[in-house]
């Protein structure tokens, strides 16, 4: 910061309320059951909408009988392809992306994957709805589909994504292996991830005087709003959507088919309606992560110097949306070589379109890379920890550009420490305690550390609070307290003088609760608003009745950010403890240690932290969607057949930090909402080997999978 | 709804927190929706709908149900306490204190779950009740240490995808402790083995 005051005093002393523990502002409204979200805001004359989903997966609506539907109890409509309002998609939304072509619901009877919406009962009561939405027949005439998916699919093609370019190389990758003194070659693959955030999807929608009021489950109201502009080709400031509290989201709430279908029912009933998901349609509706097949070569010489590191990652899309999953990214930032290549390919198929899921490309990229740096290890003989420092590139590895900073090794020599690394055995397969082998493994972690442009608002009160209005988005970040206490310092004031309200699109435009950009984002747009303030106010005269109001933009600022490789990192450490004649894997600790930037909210940043660890322990054990390849749909779609992890998976995980303020952000934030993910399952595959001394280098690691393992080992 | 038979809703009366609410609900409707749709009571929360998540567990007559699970029409005569009723006035609840602030939660939407069945684990330990990972569960062993192993075996019937567990796993210690320190003080009353917390545990060698 640029101020030269020291601050809010007590007894003399500067105190900052960035980097101090704060719980959460709105913590009593959430434990009381006061704290409402989406589905839960009362409306007169509510109508409830219920989403009929395709029990076929390739074909066209030969008809809906919505007749006999419509004479049943309390039934108000029935939108289909026959009757709905029409979207137009030909736009290009807020992220620079075009709409996913499954929100434009109703618009033609083709069907392109199994669960596609083909309609929506909306009746007076959810009781009705439902069972009328069950009772509707809608006949089709099946086509043949194909969901294979598979390594090596002929119609795989490489595509650029948010980890840049589609393929990238250099050097001569064969010579380089050749010249090398150890070379590992493995496929690695990961399965269909479904975010499932506690909340469901909902949106309420309504008409009130020319306006479309949207209150709904989403990272981002303006995104929301704006899409949902686009679609009914409506001007935006007719466009009003309130998100107060979100119950998780992890890249899957965004606009999706049941905002779009409330609102064509409020259009066509006049009245509210809410369209809540059930959790089996989220399956269908609410983006997954795609599978992924992966195969990493790398070369070293006798020091352990990467020569030659080839990552290519295979994953899946929809036939009406293009989404890849960048699998092979982190290789871009992690590791050079003089021959280095890498490239992420798509194949389309009859599913359902993916989408951003927690760490998109680094989840599942980091599990096969960093299985590999530990494979690699282990046939050189170098110590996992050293392997990785070794090959710690002074450049971008694919951009040339420098590091903004990078305190891996940082973090892997506190990790080290705390964890007791030094005293590991590296020979797999020799500790014992019962009947569990133990062992321990760790993984590098980084990723992307971005701002993007927002707006914020903030006022002088009359009666000497502050109000700050900036259309963030708390999804479970703990984003409004981390911005009361950004506020609370830009202000110098106390943070209970400190009013920060969120989650409004009239607010003005704002970066979405996303790649672990939000939080960043925004504070800097209500640090240049506060910091204006108090200029404003040292000049006024007073504060008048109505206070008084500075907005920014940070637009400009953002955009002359010079490039640089910007990224958060870290380094997992995992103890696992297997069972060979049962299968089963308990991960028995875990440590994480981040270089992430400025840490705002102690409190709510290491459960941020530990609760992507934790994201790493399901990803490793416990999660994987399967597709039914006749059928075409997924087993077992619900929390019962999906399986996240529980309480009982999950041991003491313990999260921590090294000093790593950005030097080119306002309060030195980098984020932190998906890098606790990135490398925690390979660490825990990593340790599964040093119990064993298998490899697992597919996921989950299931107790089949183990058994089977061990078998043939 | 007047279009509907009238031999398919029914009258009922719940004892909701201690207050009575008389409704016509629909045979089909389940306690979940009567509370979140009929009666404006949204803390009970719908996470699955279909008894896998544990959001919407409530407490009937103290013990814990997931509210989705149960017809409206069932629950009449039953005492339902929902997270609405856990505090005292203004006054928290020890085990919302503790969620408030050791932060047992990210989103927050699993959390009246998390409480209220952390309300419950704590009474049903005190009362001597087993888990999955009791080591001695002959009744004569009485209620076994509190261990954090214990507090997660029993509260995994909650999900929370945020993955807050490990400062669940801290705060029902915690509120644990402050439950068996009243209980020790309290005249009258055999004093509940004192929780054991997890500060002993580490993740760092």
């Amino acid at each position: 910061m640029t101020t030269t005051t020291t601050g809010t005093t007590t007894g003399g002393t500067a105190v900052r309320a960035v980097g101090t523990a704060h719980s959460r502002v709105e913590g009593r409204d959430k434990v009381t059951g006061a704290a409402r979200y989406a589905a839960e805001i009362p409306f007169t004359e509510l109508a409830y909408g219920w989403l009929v989903l395709s029990t076929v997966t390739r074909g066209r609506i030969s008809s809906v009988e919505d007749a006999p539907v419509l004479a049943m109890p309390g039934v108000l409509a029935v939108l289909h392809h026959g009757n709905a309002p029409r979207v137009d998609i030909d736009y290009v939304g807020m992220l620079g992306m075009r709409p996913d072509p499954t929100v434009a619901v109703f618009q033609h009877d083709r069907v392109p994957h199994a669960g596609w919406p083909v309609a929506l009962v909306v009746a007076e009561t959810s009781e009705q709805a439902r069972e009328a939405a069950e009772a509707l027949v809608v006949h089709y005439e099946e086509e043949p589909h194909d969901v294979a998916f598979s390594a090596g699919h002929a119609d795989a093609y490489s595509m650029p994504g948010p980890a840049g370019p589609g393929v990238t190389g250099k050097g001569d990758l064969e010579a380089q292996l050749a010249a090398s003194s150890f070379v590992l070659d493995a496929e690695y693959s990961t399965p269909e991830e479904h975010h499932n955030p506690m909340e469901p999807h909902a949106a309420t929608a309504h008409w009130d005087g020319g306006r479309l009021e949207v209150v709904d489950s989403n990272q981002g109201t303006i995104w929301v709003a704006a899409e949902l502009a686009s679609l009914f080709s409506l001007d935006p400031a007719s466009v009003h959507v309130r998100s107060e509290h979100v119950g998780g989201g992890f890249g899957s709430k965004g606009v999706r088919a049941h905002q779009v279908a409330a609102v064509m029912a409020a259009t066509v009933l006049s009245r509210p309606v809410r369209v809540a998901m059930t959790r089996r349609q989220m399956f269908s509706l609410a983006g997954y992560r795609s599978p992924t097949t992966q195969r990493v070569r790398l070369g070293v010489d006798a020091a352990g110097r990467l020569l030659a590191l080839e990552h290519s990652c295979l994953s899946l899309t929809s036939t009406v949306h293009e989404f890849i999953e960048s699998g092979a990214g982190p290789a871009r930032v992690m590791y050079d070589a003089p021959a280095h290549h890498t490239a992420n390919r798509v194949v389309r198929l009859d599913v359902p379109s993916p989408t951003f899921m927690r760490a998109p490309g680094e989840a599942p990229g980091s599990f096969a890379l960093e299985s590999a740096l530990d494979e690699l290890a282990e046939k050189s003989g170098i110590d996992p920890i050293e392997l990785r420092v070794r090959n710690e590139p002074e450049v971008g590895p694919v951009s040339g550009l420098p590091f903004s900073s990078r305190n891996l090794t940082a973090c892997f020599r506190e990790g080290a420490r705390r964890f007791g690394w030094a005293d590991r055995d590296p020979r797999p397969g020799l500790r014992r305690e019962g009947r569990w082998l133990l062992g321990t493994g760790t993984a590098a972690a980084s990723f992307f550390a971005g701002a993007a442009p927002s707006t914020a608002a903030a006022t002088a009160e009359a009666d000497g609070t502050f109000t700050v209005r900036i259309n963030a988005a708390d999804i479970g970040t703990g984003a409004r307290t981390a911005l009361t206490l950004v506020a609370a310092d830009a202000l110098q004031v106390p943070t209970d003088r400190v009013r920060v309200r969120i989650g409004d699109s009239d607010f003005g435009p704002a970066m979405i609760a996303g790649g672990s950009m939000g939080t960043r984002s925004w504070a800097w747009a209500v640090t240049a608003a506060a910091e204006e303030l108090r200029e404003r106010m040292a000049l006024s005269d007073g504060i008048p009745p109505e206070g008084i109001t500075v907005r920014s933009d940070t637009t400009a600022a953002v955009g002359a950010l010079a490039q640089k490789e910007r990224h958060s990192f870290g380094a997992q450490f995992a103890e696992v403890a297997v069972d060979v004649a049962t299968g089963e894997v308990r991960v028995r600790r875990m440590l994480g240690i981040f270089a992430a930037g400025k840490i705002v909210n102690p409190l709510t940043a290491r459960g941020q932290f530990t609760g992507g660890m934790i994201w790493g322990i399901s990803m490793a054990l416990h999660e994987e969607a399967v597709r039914d390849r006749n059928t075409g749909a997924l087993y077992g779609a619900d929390l019962a057949g999906y399986h996240v992890a529980s309480n009982a998976d999950v041991p003491l995980v313990e999260a921590d930090w090294v000093d790593d303020p950005d030097p080119d952000d306002p309060v030195g934030i980098k984020g932190i909402g998906e890098i606790g993910i990135v490398g925690a399952a390979a660490a825990i595959a990593n340790a599964v080997w040093h119990a064993t001394g298998v490899r697992h280098r597919q996921l989950p690691i299931r107790p089949d999978r183990v058994i089977r393992a061990d078998a043939h080992a | 709804m007047a279009t509907a038979p009238p031999s398919t809703y029914s009258a009922v009366t719940l004892n909701i927190n201690g207050e009575k609410h008389t409704l016509t609900v629909d045979h089909r409707t389940t306690l979940l929706d009567a509370l979140r749709e009929r009666l404006d009571m949204t803390g009970t929360k719908k996470g699955c709908d279909q008894g896998q998540c544990g959001a919407c567990t409530v407490l009937l007559d103290k013990r814990r149900a997931v509210a989705c699970l149960q017809l409206a029409v069932a629950a009449e005569g039953r005492e339902i306490t929902t997270i609405e009723g856990v505090a005292e006035g203004d006054r928290l609840h020890p085990v919302q204190q503790a969620f408030l602030d050791l932060d047992g939660y990210q989103c927050g939407y699993c959390t009246p779950g998390q409480i209220c069945s952390a309300v419950a684990v704590i009474e049903e330990h005190a009362a001597g009740w087993p888990s999955a990972a009791t080591d001695d569960v002959r009744p004569e062993a009485g209620p076994p240490p509190l261990t954090a192993e214990e507090i997660r075996e029993r509260m995994s019937g909650n999900l929370c995808r945020c993955g807050a567990y490990v400062s669940i796993v801290q705060a029902v210690a915690r509120a644990a402790e402050a439950d068996a320190r009243a209980a020790q003080d309290a005249p009258d009353t055999q004093g509940a083995p004192a929780a054991q917390g997890t500060e002993h545990e580490g993740a760092a060698a």
